[in-house]
């Protein structure tokens, strides 16, 4: 891979996390919180591969992608279910509006 | 940046597709197009990971991420009304106090990494295992590990979503 390329990917990479970490630490949706969250995972799938392709060791790498991914699903899905019992208690998904703790 | 553009066109405007998708779902005040530019940056990095030789990992990013999460984000917008037309107009009025800043951010990250030497490797000798064989062979207690992490998320919707039965004096 030329250096021209790779410097395309890995700024890339790093435009995508940082992305995904802004939208995270600014928005108040929790949806939206997920869909930062899923942002930094591409990220991170993308420099997994990218770093098994340079190193000559796109098994291991790949695998361990893979399990990331599926990984990545159960976390969203349960989120997910999270904020429509949420959403379905109190009415909202709005982070600043969840102030009531019973215990 | 022209050079790279001449040489490597495909995946110069794959990754550009790839950063525009994701703008796209950070500042869409509609919460379901910014599902689908997300289901869009997916198919973008599918494509990126054809283009460096990980065909099995491009199948599941595409199948999983762009396909099952995304049908996962539009099912929950649509069964609890999470979008409605104040939500979309609040989201339109705060959309520039609070996202103002993120294209210059974004235009300091990329200039300060683009102008950075790219990073070195190890290569590793010749003669790894193939991604299936390390799927299929190599894995041992993480893929328990695995296994209980599906099982606790499939049980864990089933126990958020369980009706409770009324109790009758």
């Amino acid at each position: 891979m030329s250096p021209e390329l790779l410097t395309a990917y890995v700024v890339t990479i790093v435009l995508l996390a940082t992305t995904g970490l802004f939208y995270l630490l600014v928005t108040t949706n929790l949806i939206r919180a997920l869909v930062a969250l899923e942002l930094m995972t591409k990220a991170v799938t993308l420099g997994l591969v990218l770093v098994g392709k340079l190193t000559n060791n796109p098994g291991f790498t790949q695998a361990l992608t893979i399990t990331v991914i599926v990984i990545e699903v159960v976390i969203l899905v349960v989120a997910v279910g999270l904020v429509l019992l949420c959403h379905k208690h109190t009415g909202t998904v709005d982070a600043r509006n969840l102030r009531n703790i019973r215990g | 940046m022209p050079d790279v553009l001449s040489k490597h066109p495909i995946d110069v405007i794959v990754l550009g597709s790839l950063v525009v998708a994701a703008l796209w779902a950070v500042l869409s005040p509609r919460l379901l197009r910014a599902v689908i530019a997300l289901a869009l940056a997916s198919i973008c990095v599918t494509a990126l990971l054809f283009r460096l030789e990980a065909p099995l990992v491009g199948v599941f990013e595409l199948s999983v991420c762009a396909g099952l999460i995304s049908a996962v984000f539009i099912s929950s917008i649509s069964l609890s009304q999470l979008e409605t037309e104040e939500t979309i107009a609040k989201a339109r009025r705060e959309r520039i106090r609070r996202y103002w800043f993120l294209p210059l951010l974004l235009l300091f990250v990329g200039i300060a990494v683009g102008h950075m030497s790219p990073p070195t490797f190890t290569r590793v000798p010749a003669g790894g295992l193939e991604v299936r064989s390390v799927l299929w062979t190599e894995r041992h207690l993480d893929l328990l590990g695995q296994v209980v992490i599906l099982l606790a998320g499939a049980f864990g919707v089933v126990v958020f979503f369980k009706e409770t039965k009324k109790h009758e004096p």
